[in-house]
């Protein structure tokens, strides 16, 4: 047997099952997205019409389709800073020289990624009951009223934020604390010499060399925010007043809820377009800034 | 600053931290052996007065949930072994053989990982039932059997293997899948283990798909089995708290049993090579 004939009844099988079960489904979401196909095509494919961008402006005149940007935005803007400042945070303390047991604060640090997320949100869910919840227990302490975090339009969001920030914090904590370890030390040790601050040497050598990793970190964790879903769909319903309704909730009640497959593809790719505009946006900012410095 | 003082500080700050991070998943293991209503009281109890076991108990025998963990157990195991024999022949093949247009089928695949798998749902879910898979547990599986991500992370790993190792081997009249089998694999052995508990852990965590797809309780997946649990019994805290902990528990064993592989394998994957 040729090494070329081996190679291809190695990669074959794989390839058949990631074009078959994704390839050609994407294609057929974007095919999909140009036509009518809803409950009645479901029951006979006869009933199924081309009807070009129709879909999309449908879904760009849907007050609601807005709305579920706007939260995801929100929960993108807000969720993404926040998570990797307490990665680096995290990180960054992992690294210290005078930091004990390192390997046990790591590992209790990162157990909330490996937990099912289904599973954690339903706890805090009860963590965030106004009247019995934990948060509001120990807030109110402080002399902070309790708080309908997960009944008020105003905290809601925020609330959900606060649980994907702890939730997946410890992933990108580790790929920052590998960065870090990358480090030259001669550099903090002429920056010490020099007579700089802790302050200084974060600022003018920490934070330069980690620009690649806080980049791909960044654009990582952009991307899997605007897939926001099982924290809405567990905790809130999308609720109050679809103040945690996502893109994604969206396309899953258009779909698999009222089965308007067609409107749903084309919901799937306006999110699609979305996450590439702001990946390209993220990595133009890091250039341009990249240049400045 | 002193430095006995920062070396208090450091360490005082991570014990803060991690008792904050790790708090959630204590408290619902306390919960979990409360008495029905216990917890909601005011102040908030952190442990039970009269621990007892009855959620458990009405977890497996009333609300089904050892069918779900089941269930669950099936769908990730044989999607790791399914995955395993999938990624690894073909990320072998990628690192360590010619073949034409080897590249540019590689580079297609990685701008496949840019995609949002959700967009690929909807077609994917017509094409289940076309196929008799929905309410199966091949339709959770079959889609998963063979990943990008997963052909990557081994084709990293697989481009430290020597030439002239395989070279030998042909010589002395090897075919290539003895090659594979006999010499391949074992030196493969650390990312087997990675991409094992990388690809079971993310099949028993998966929410979205499985939801979709099993829409019919008897084949679900604990995680699916779960949010549908905690929207009918919304007061049952204790109730919930216990089938939290026997759908998470399992995962953050195997984490803490193989947590140097699975954190080499988030460093392999996420550093572009």
């Amino acid at each position: 047997m040729s090494t070329q004939r081996a190679a291809w009844t190695f990669v074959t099988p794989a390839l058949l099952v990631i074009g078959v079960f994704f390839g050609l489904p994407v294609l057929a979401a974007f095919v999909l997205s140009l036509t009518d196909f809803d409950l009645y095509a479901l029951a006979d494919l006869k009933n199924l019409r081309f009807i070009g961008l129709t879909n999309y402006f449908d879904v760009l005149n849907t007050p609601l389709f807005w709305k579920s940007l706007l939260n995801t935005t929100y929960f993108v803007v807000v969720g993404v800073p926040l998570s990797i400042g307490a990665s680096l945070g995290a990180a960054l303390l992992l690294n210290s020289p005078l930091a004990r047991c390192k390997g046990l604060f790591r590992t209790a640090l990162f157990a909330p990624v490996v937990t099912t997320v289904v599973a954690v949100a339903v706890i805090w869910k009860y963590l965030f009951h106004t009247r019995y919840g934990l948060i509001n227990y120990v807030l109110g302490h402080v002399g902070i009223a309790p708080i309908d975090w997960l009944g008020d339009v105003h905290y809601s969001m925020p609330a959900i934020i606060l649980f994907a920030v702890w939730k997946n914090f410890g992933y990108n904590m580790i790929i920052l604390l590998a960065g870090l370890q990358g480090v030259p030390q001669e550099l903090y040790e002429a920056a010490k010499i020099d007579g700089a601050s802790a302050w200084r040497a974060f600022r003018h050598i920490t934070l330069p060399s980690l620009r690649p990793v806080l980049l791909l970190v960044g654009i990582i964790t952009m991307a899997g925010y605007f897939q926001l879903f099982a924290e809405p769909y567990v905790m809130t319903l999308g609720n109050p007043l679809q103040s945690t309704y996502s893109v994604l909730y969206f396309m899953y009640e258009e779909g698999f809820t009222w089965w308007s497959l067609g409107r749903a593809s084309a919901i799937a790719f306006l999110l699609f377009a979305l996450i590439l505009v702001a990946t390209r946006a993220l990595l133009h900012v890091a250039r341009r800034s990249g240049e400045e410095t | 600053m002193n430095p006995r003082l920062a070396r208090a500080l450091v360490n005082g700050v991570l014990i803060g931290v991690s008792t904050i991070v790790l708090f959630p998943l204590l408290w619902m293991l306390s919960v979990s052996f409360m008495q029905s209503g216990e917890a909601s009281t005011f102040p908030p109890p952190l442990l039970s007065s009269h621990p007892t076991l009855a959620n458990y108990e009405i977890l497996f025998a009333r609300a089904g949930m050892g069918r779900y963990l089941a269930n669950s157990l099936a769908i990730a195991t044989a999607m790791t072994l399914l995955s395993l024999a999938f990624n690894l022949s073909a990320g072998y093949a990628f690192a360590k053989l010619q073949f034409a247009g080897r590249e540019r089928i590689f580079q297609v695949l990685l701008g496949a990982l840019l995609v949002p798998v959700q967009v690929a749902m909807i077609p994917l879910f017509l094409l289940m039932k076309w196929l008799h898979l929905v309410n199966s547990y091949g339709g959770v599986i079959v889609p998963g059997m063979a990943g990008v991500f997963g052909i990557y992370l081994v084709r990293q790993y697989a481009r430290s293997i020597p030439d002239e190792l395989l070279e030998a081997a042909r010589i002395d009249g090897a075919g290539e899948w003895k090659i594979f089998l006999r010499i391949v694999l074992p030196l493969l052995k650390p990312i087997v283990v990675t991409l094992a508990i990388f690809t079971f852990l993310a099949s028993w965590n998966d929410f979205m798909w499985p939801l979709i797809v099993l829409s019919d309780q008897q084949w679900q997946t604990a995680p699916v089995a779960l949010a549908a649990l905690s929207r009918e019994h919304v007061q049952d805290n204790e109730l919930m708290m216990a089938g939290s902990v026997v759908t998470i528990v399992p995962v953050l064993l195997l984490f803490l049993v193989l947590q140097r592989h699975y954190i080499q394998g988030l460093l392999l994957g996420s550093v572009k090579g």
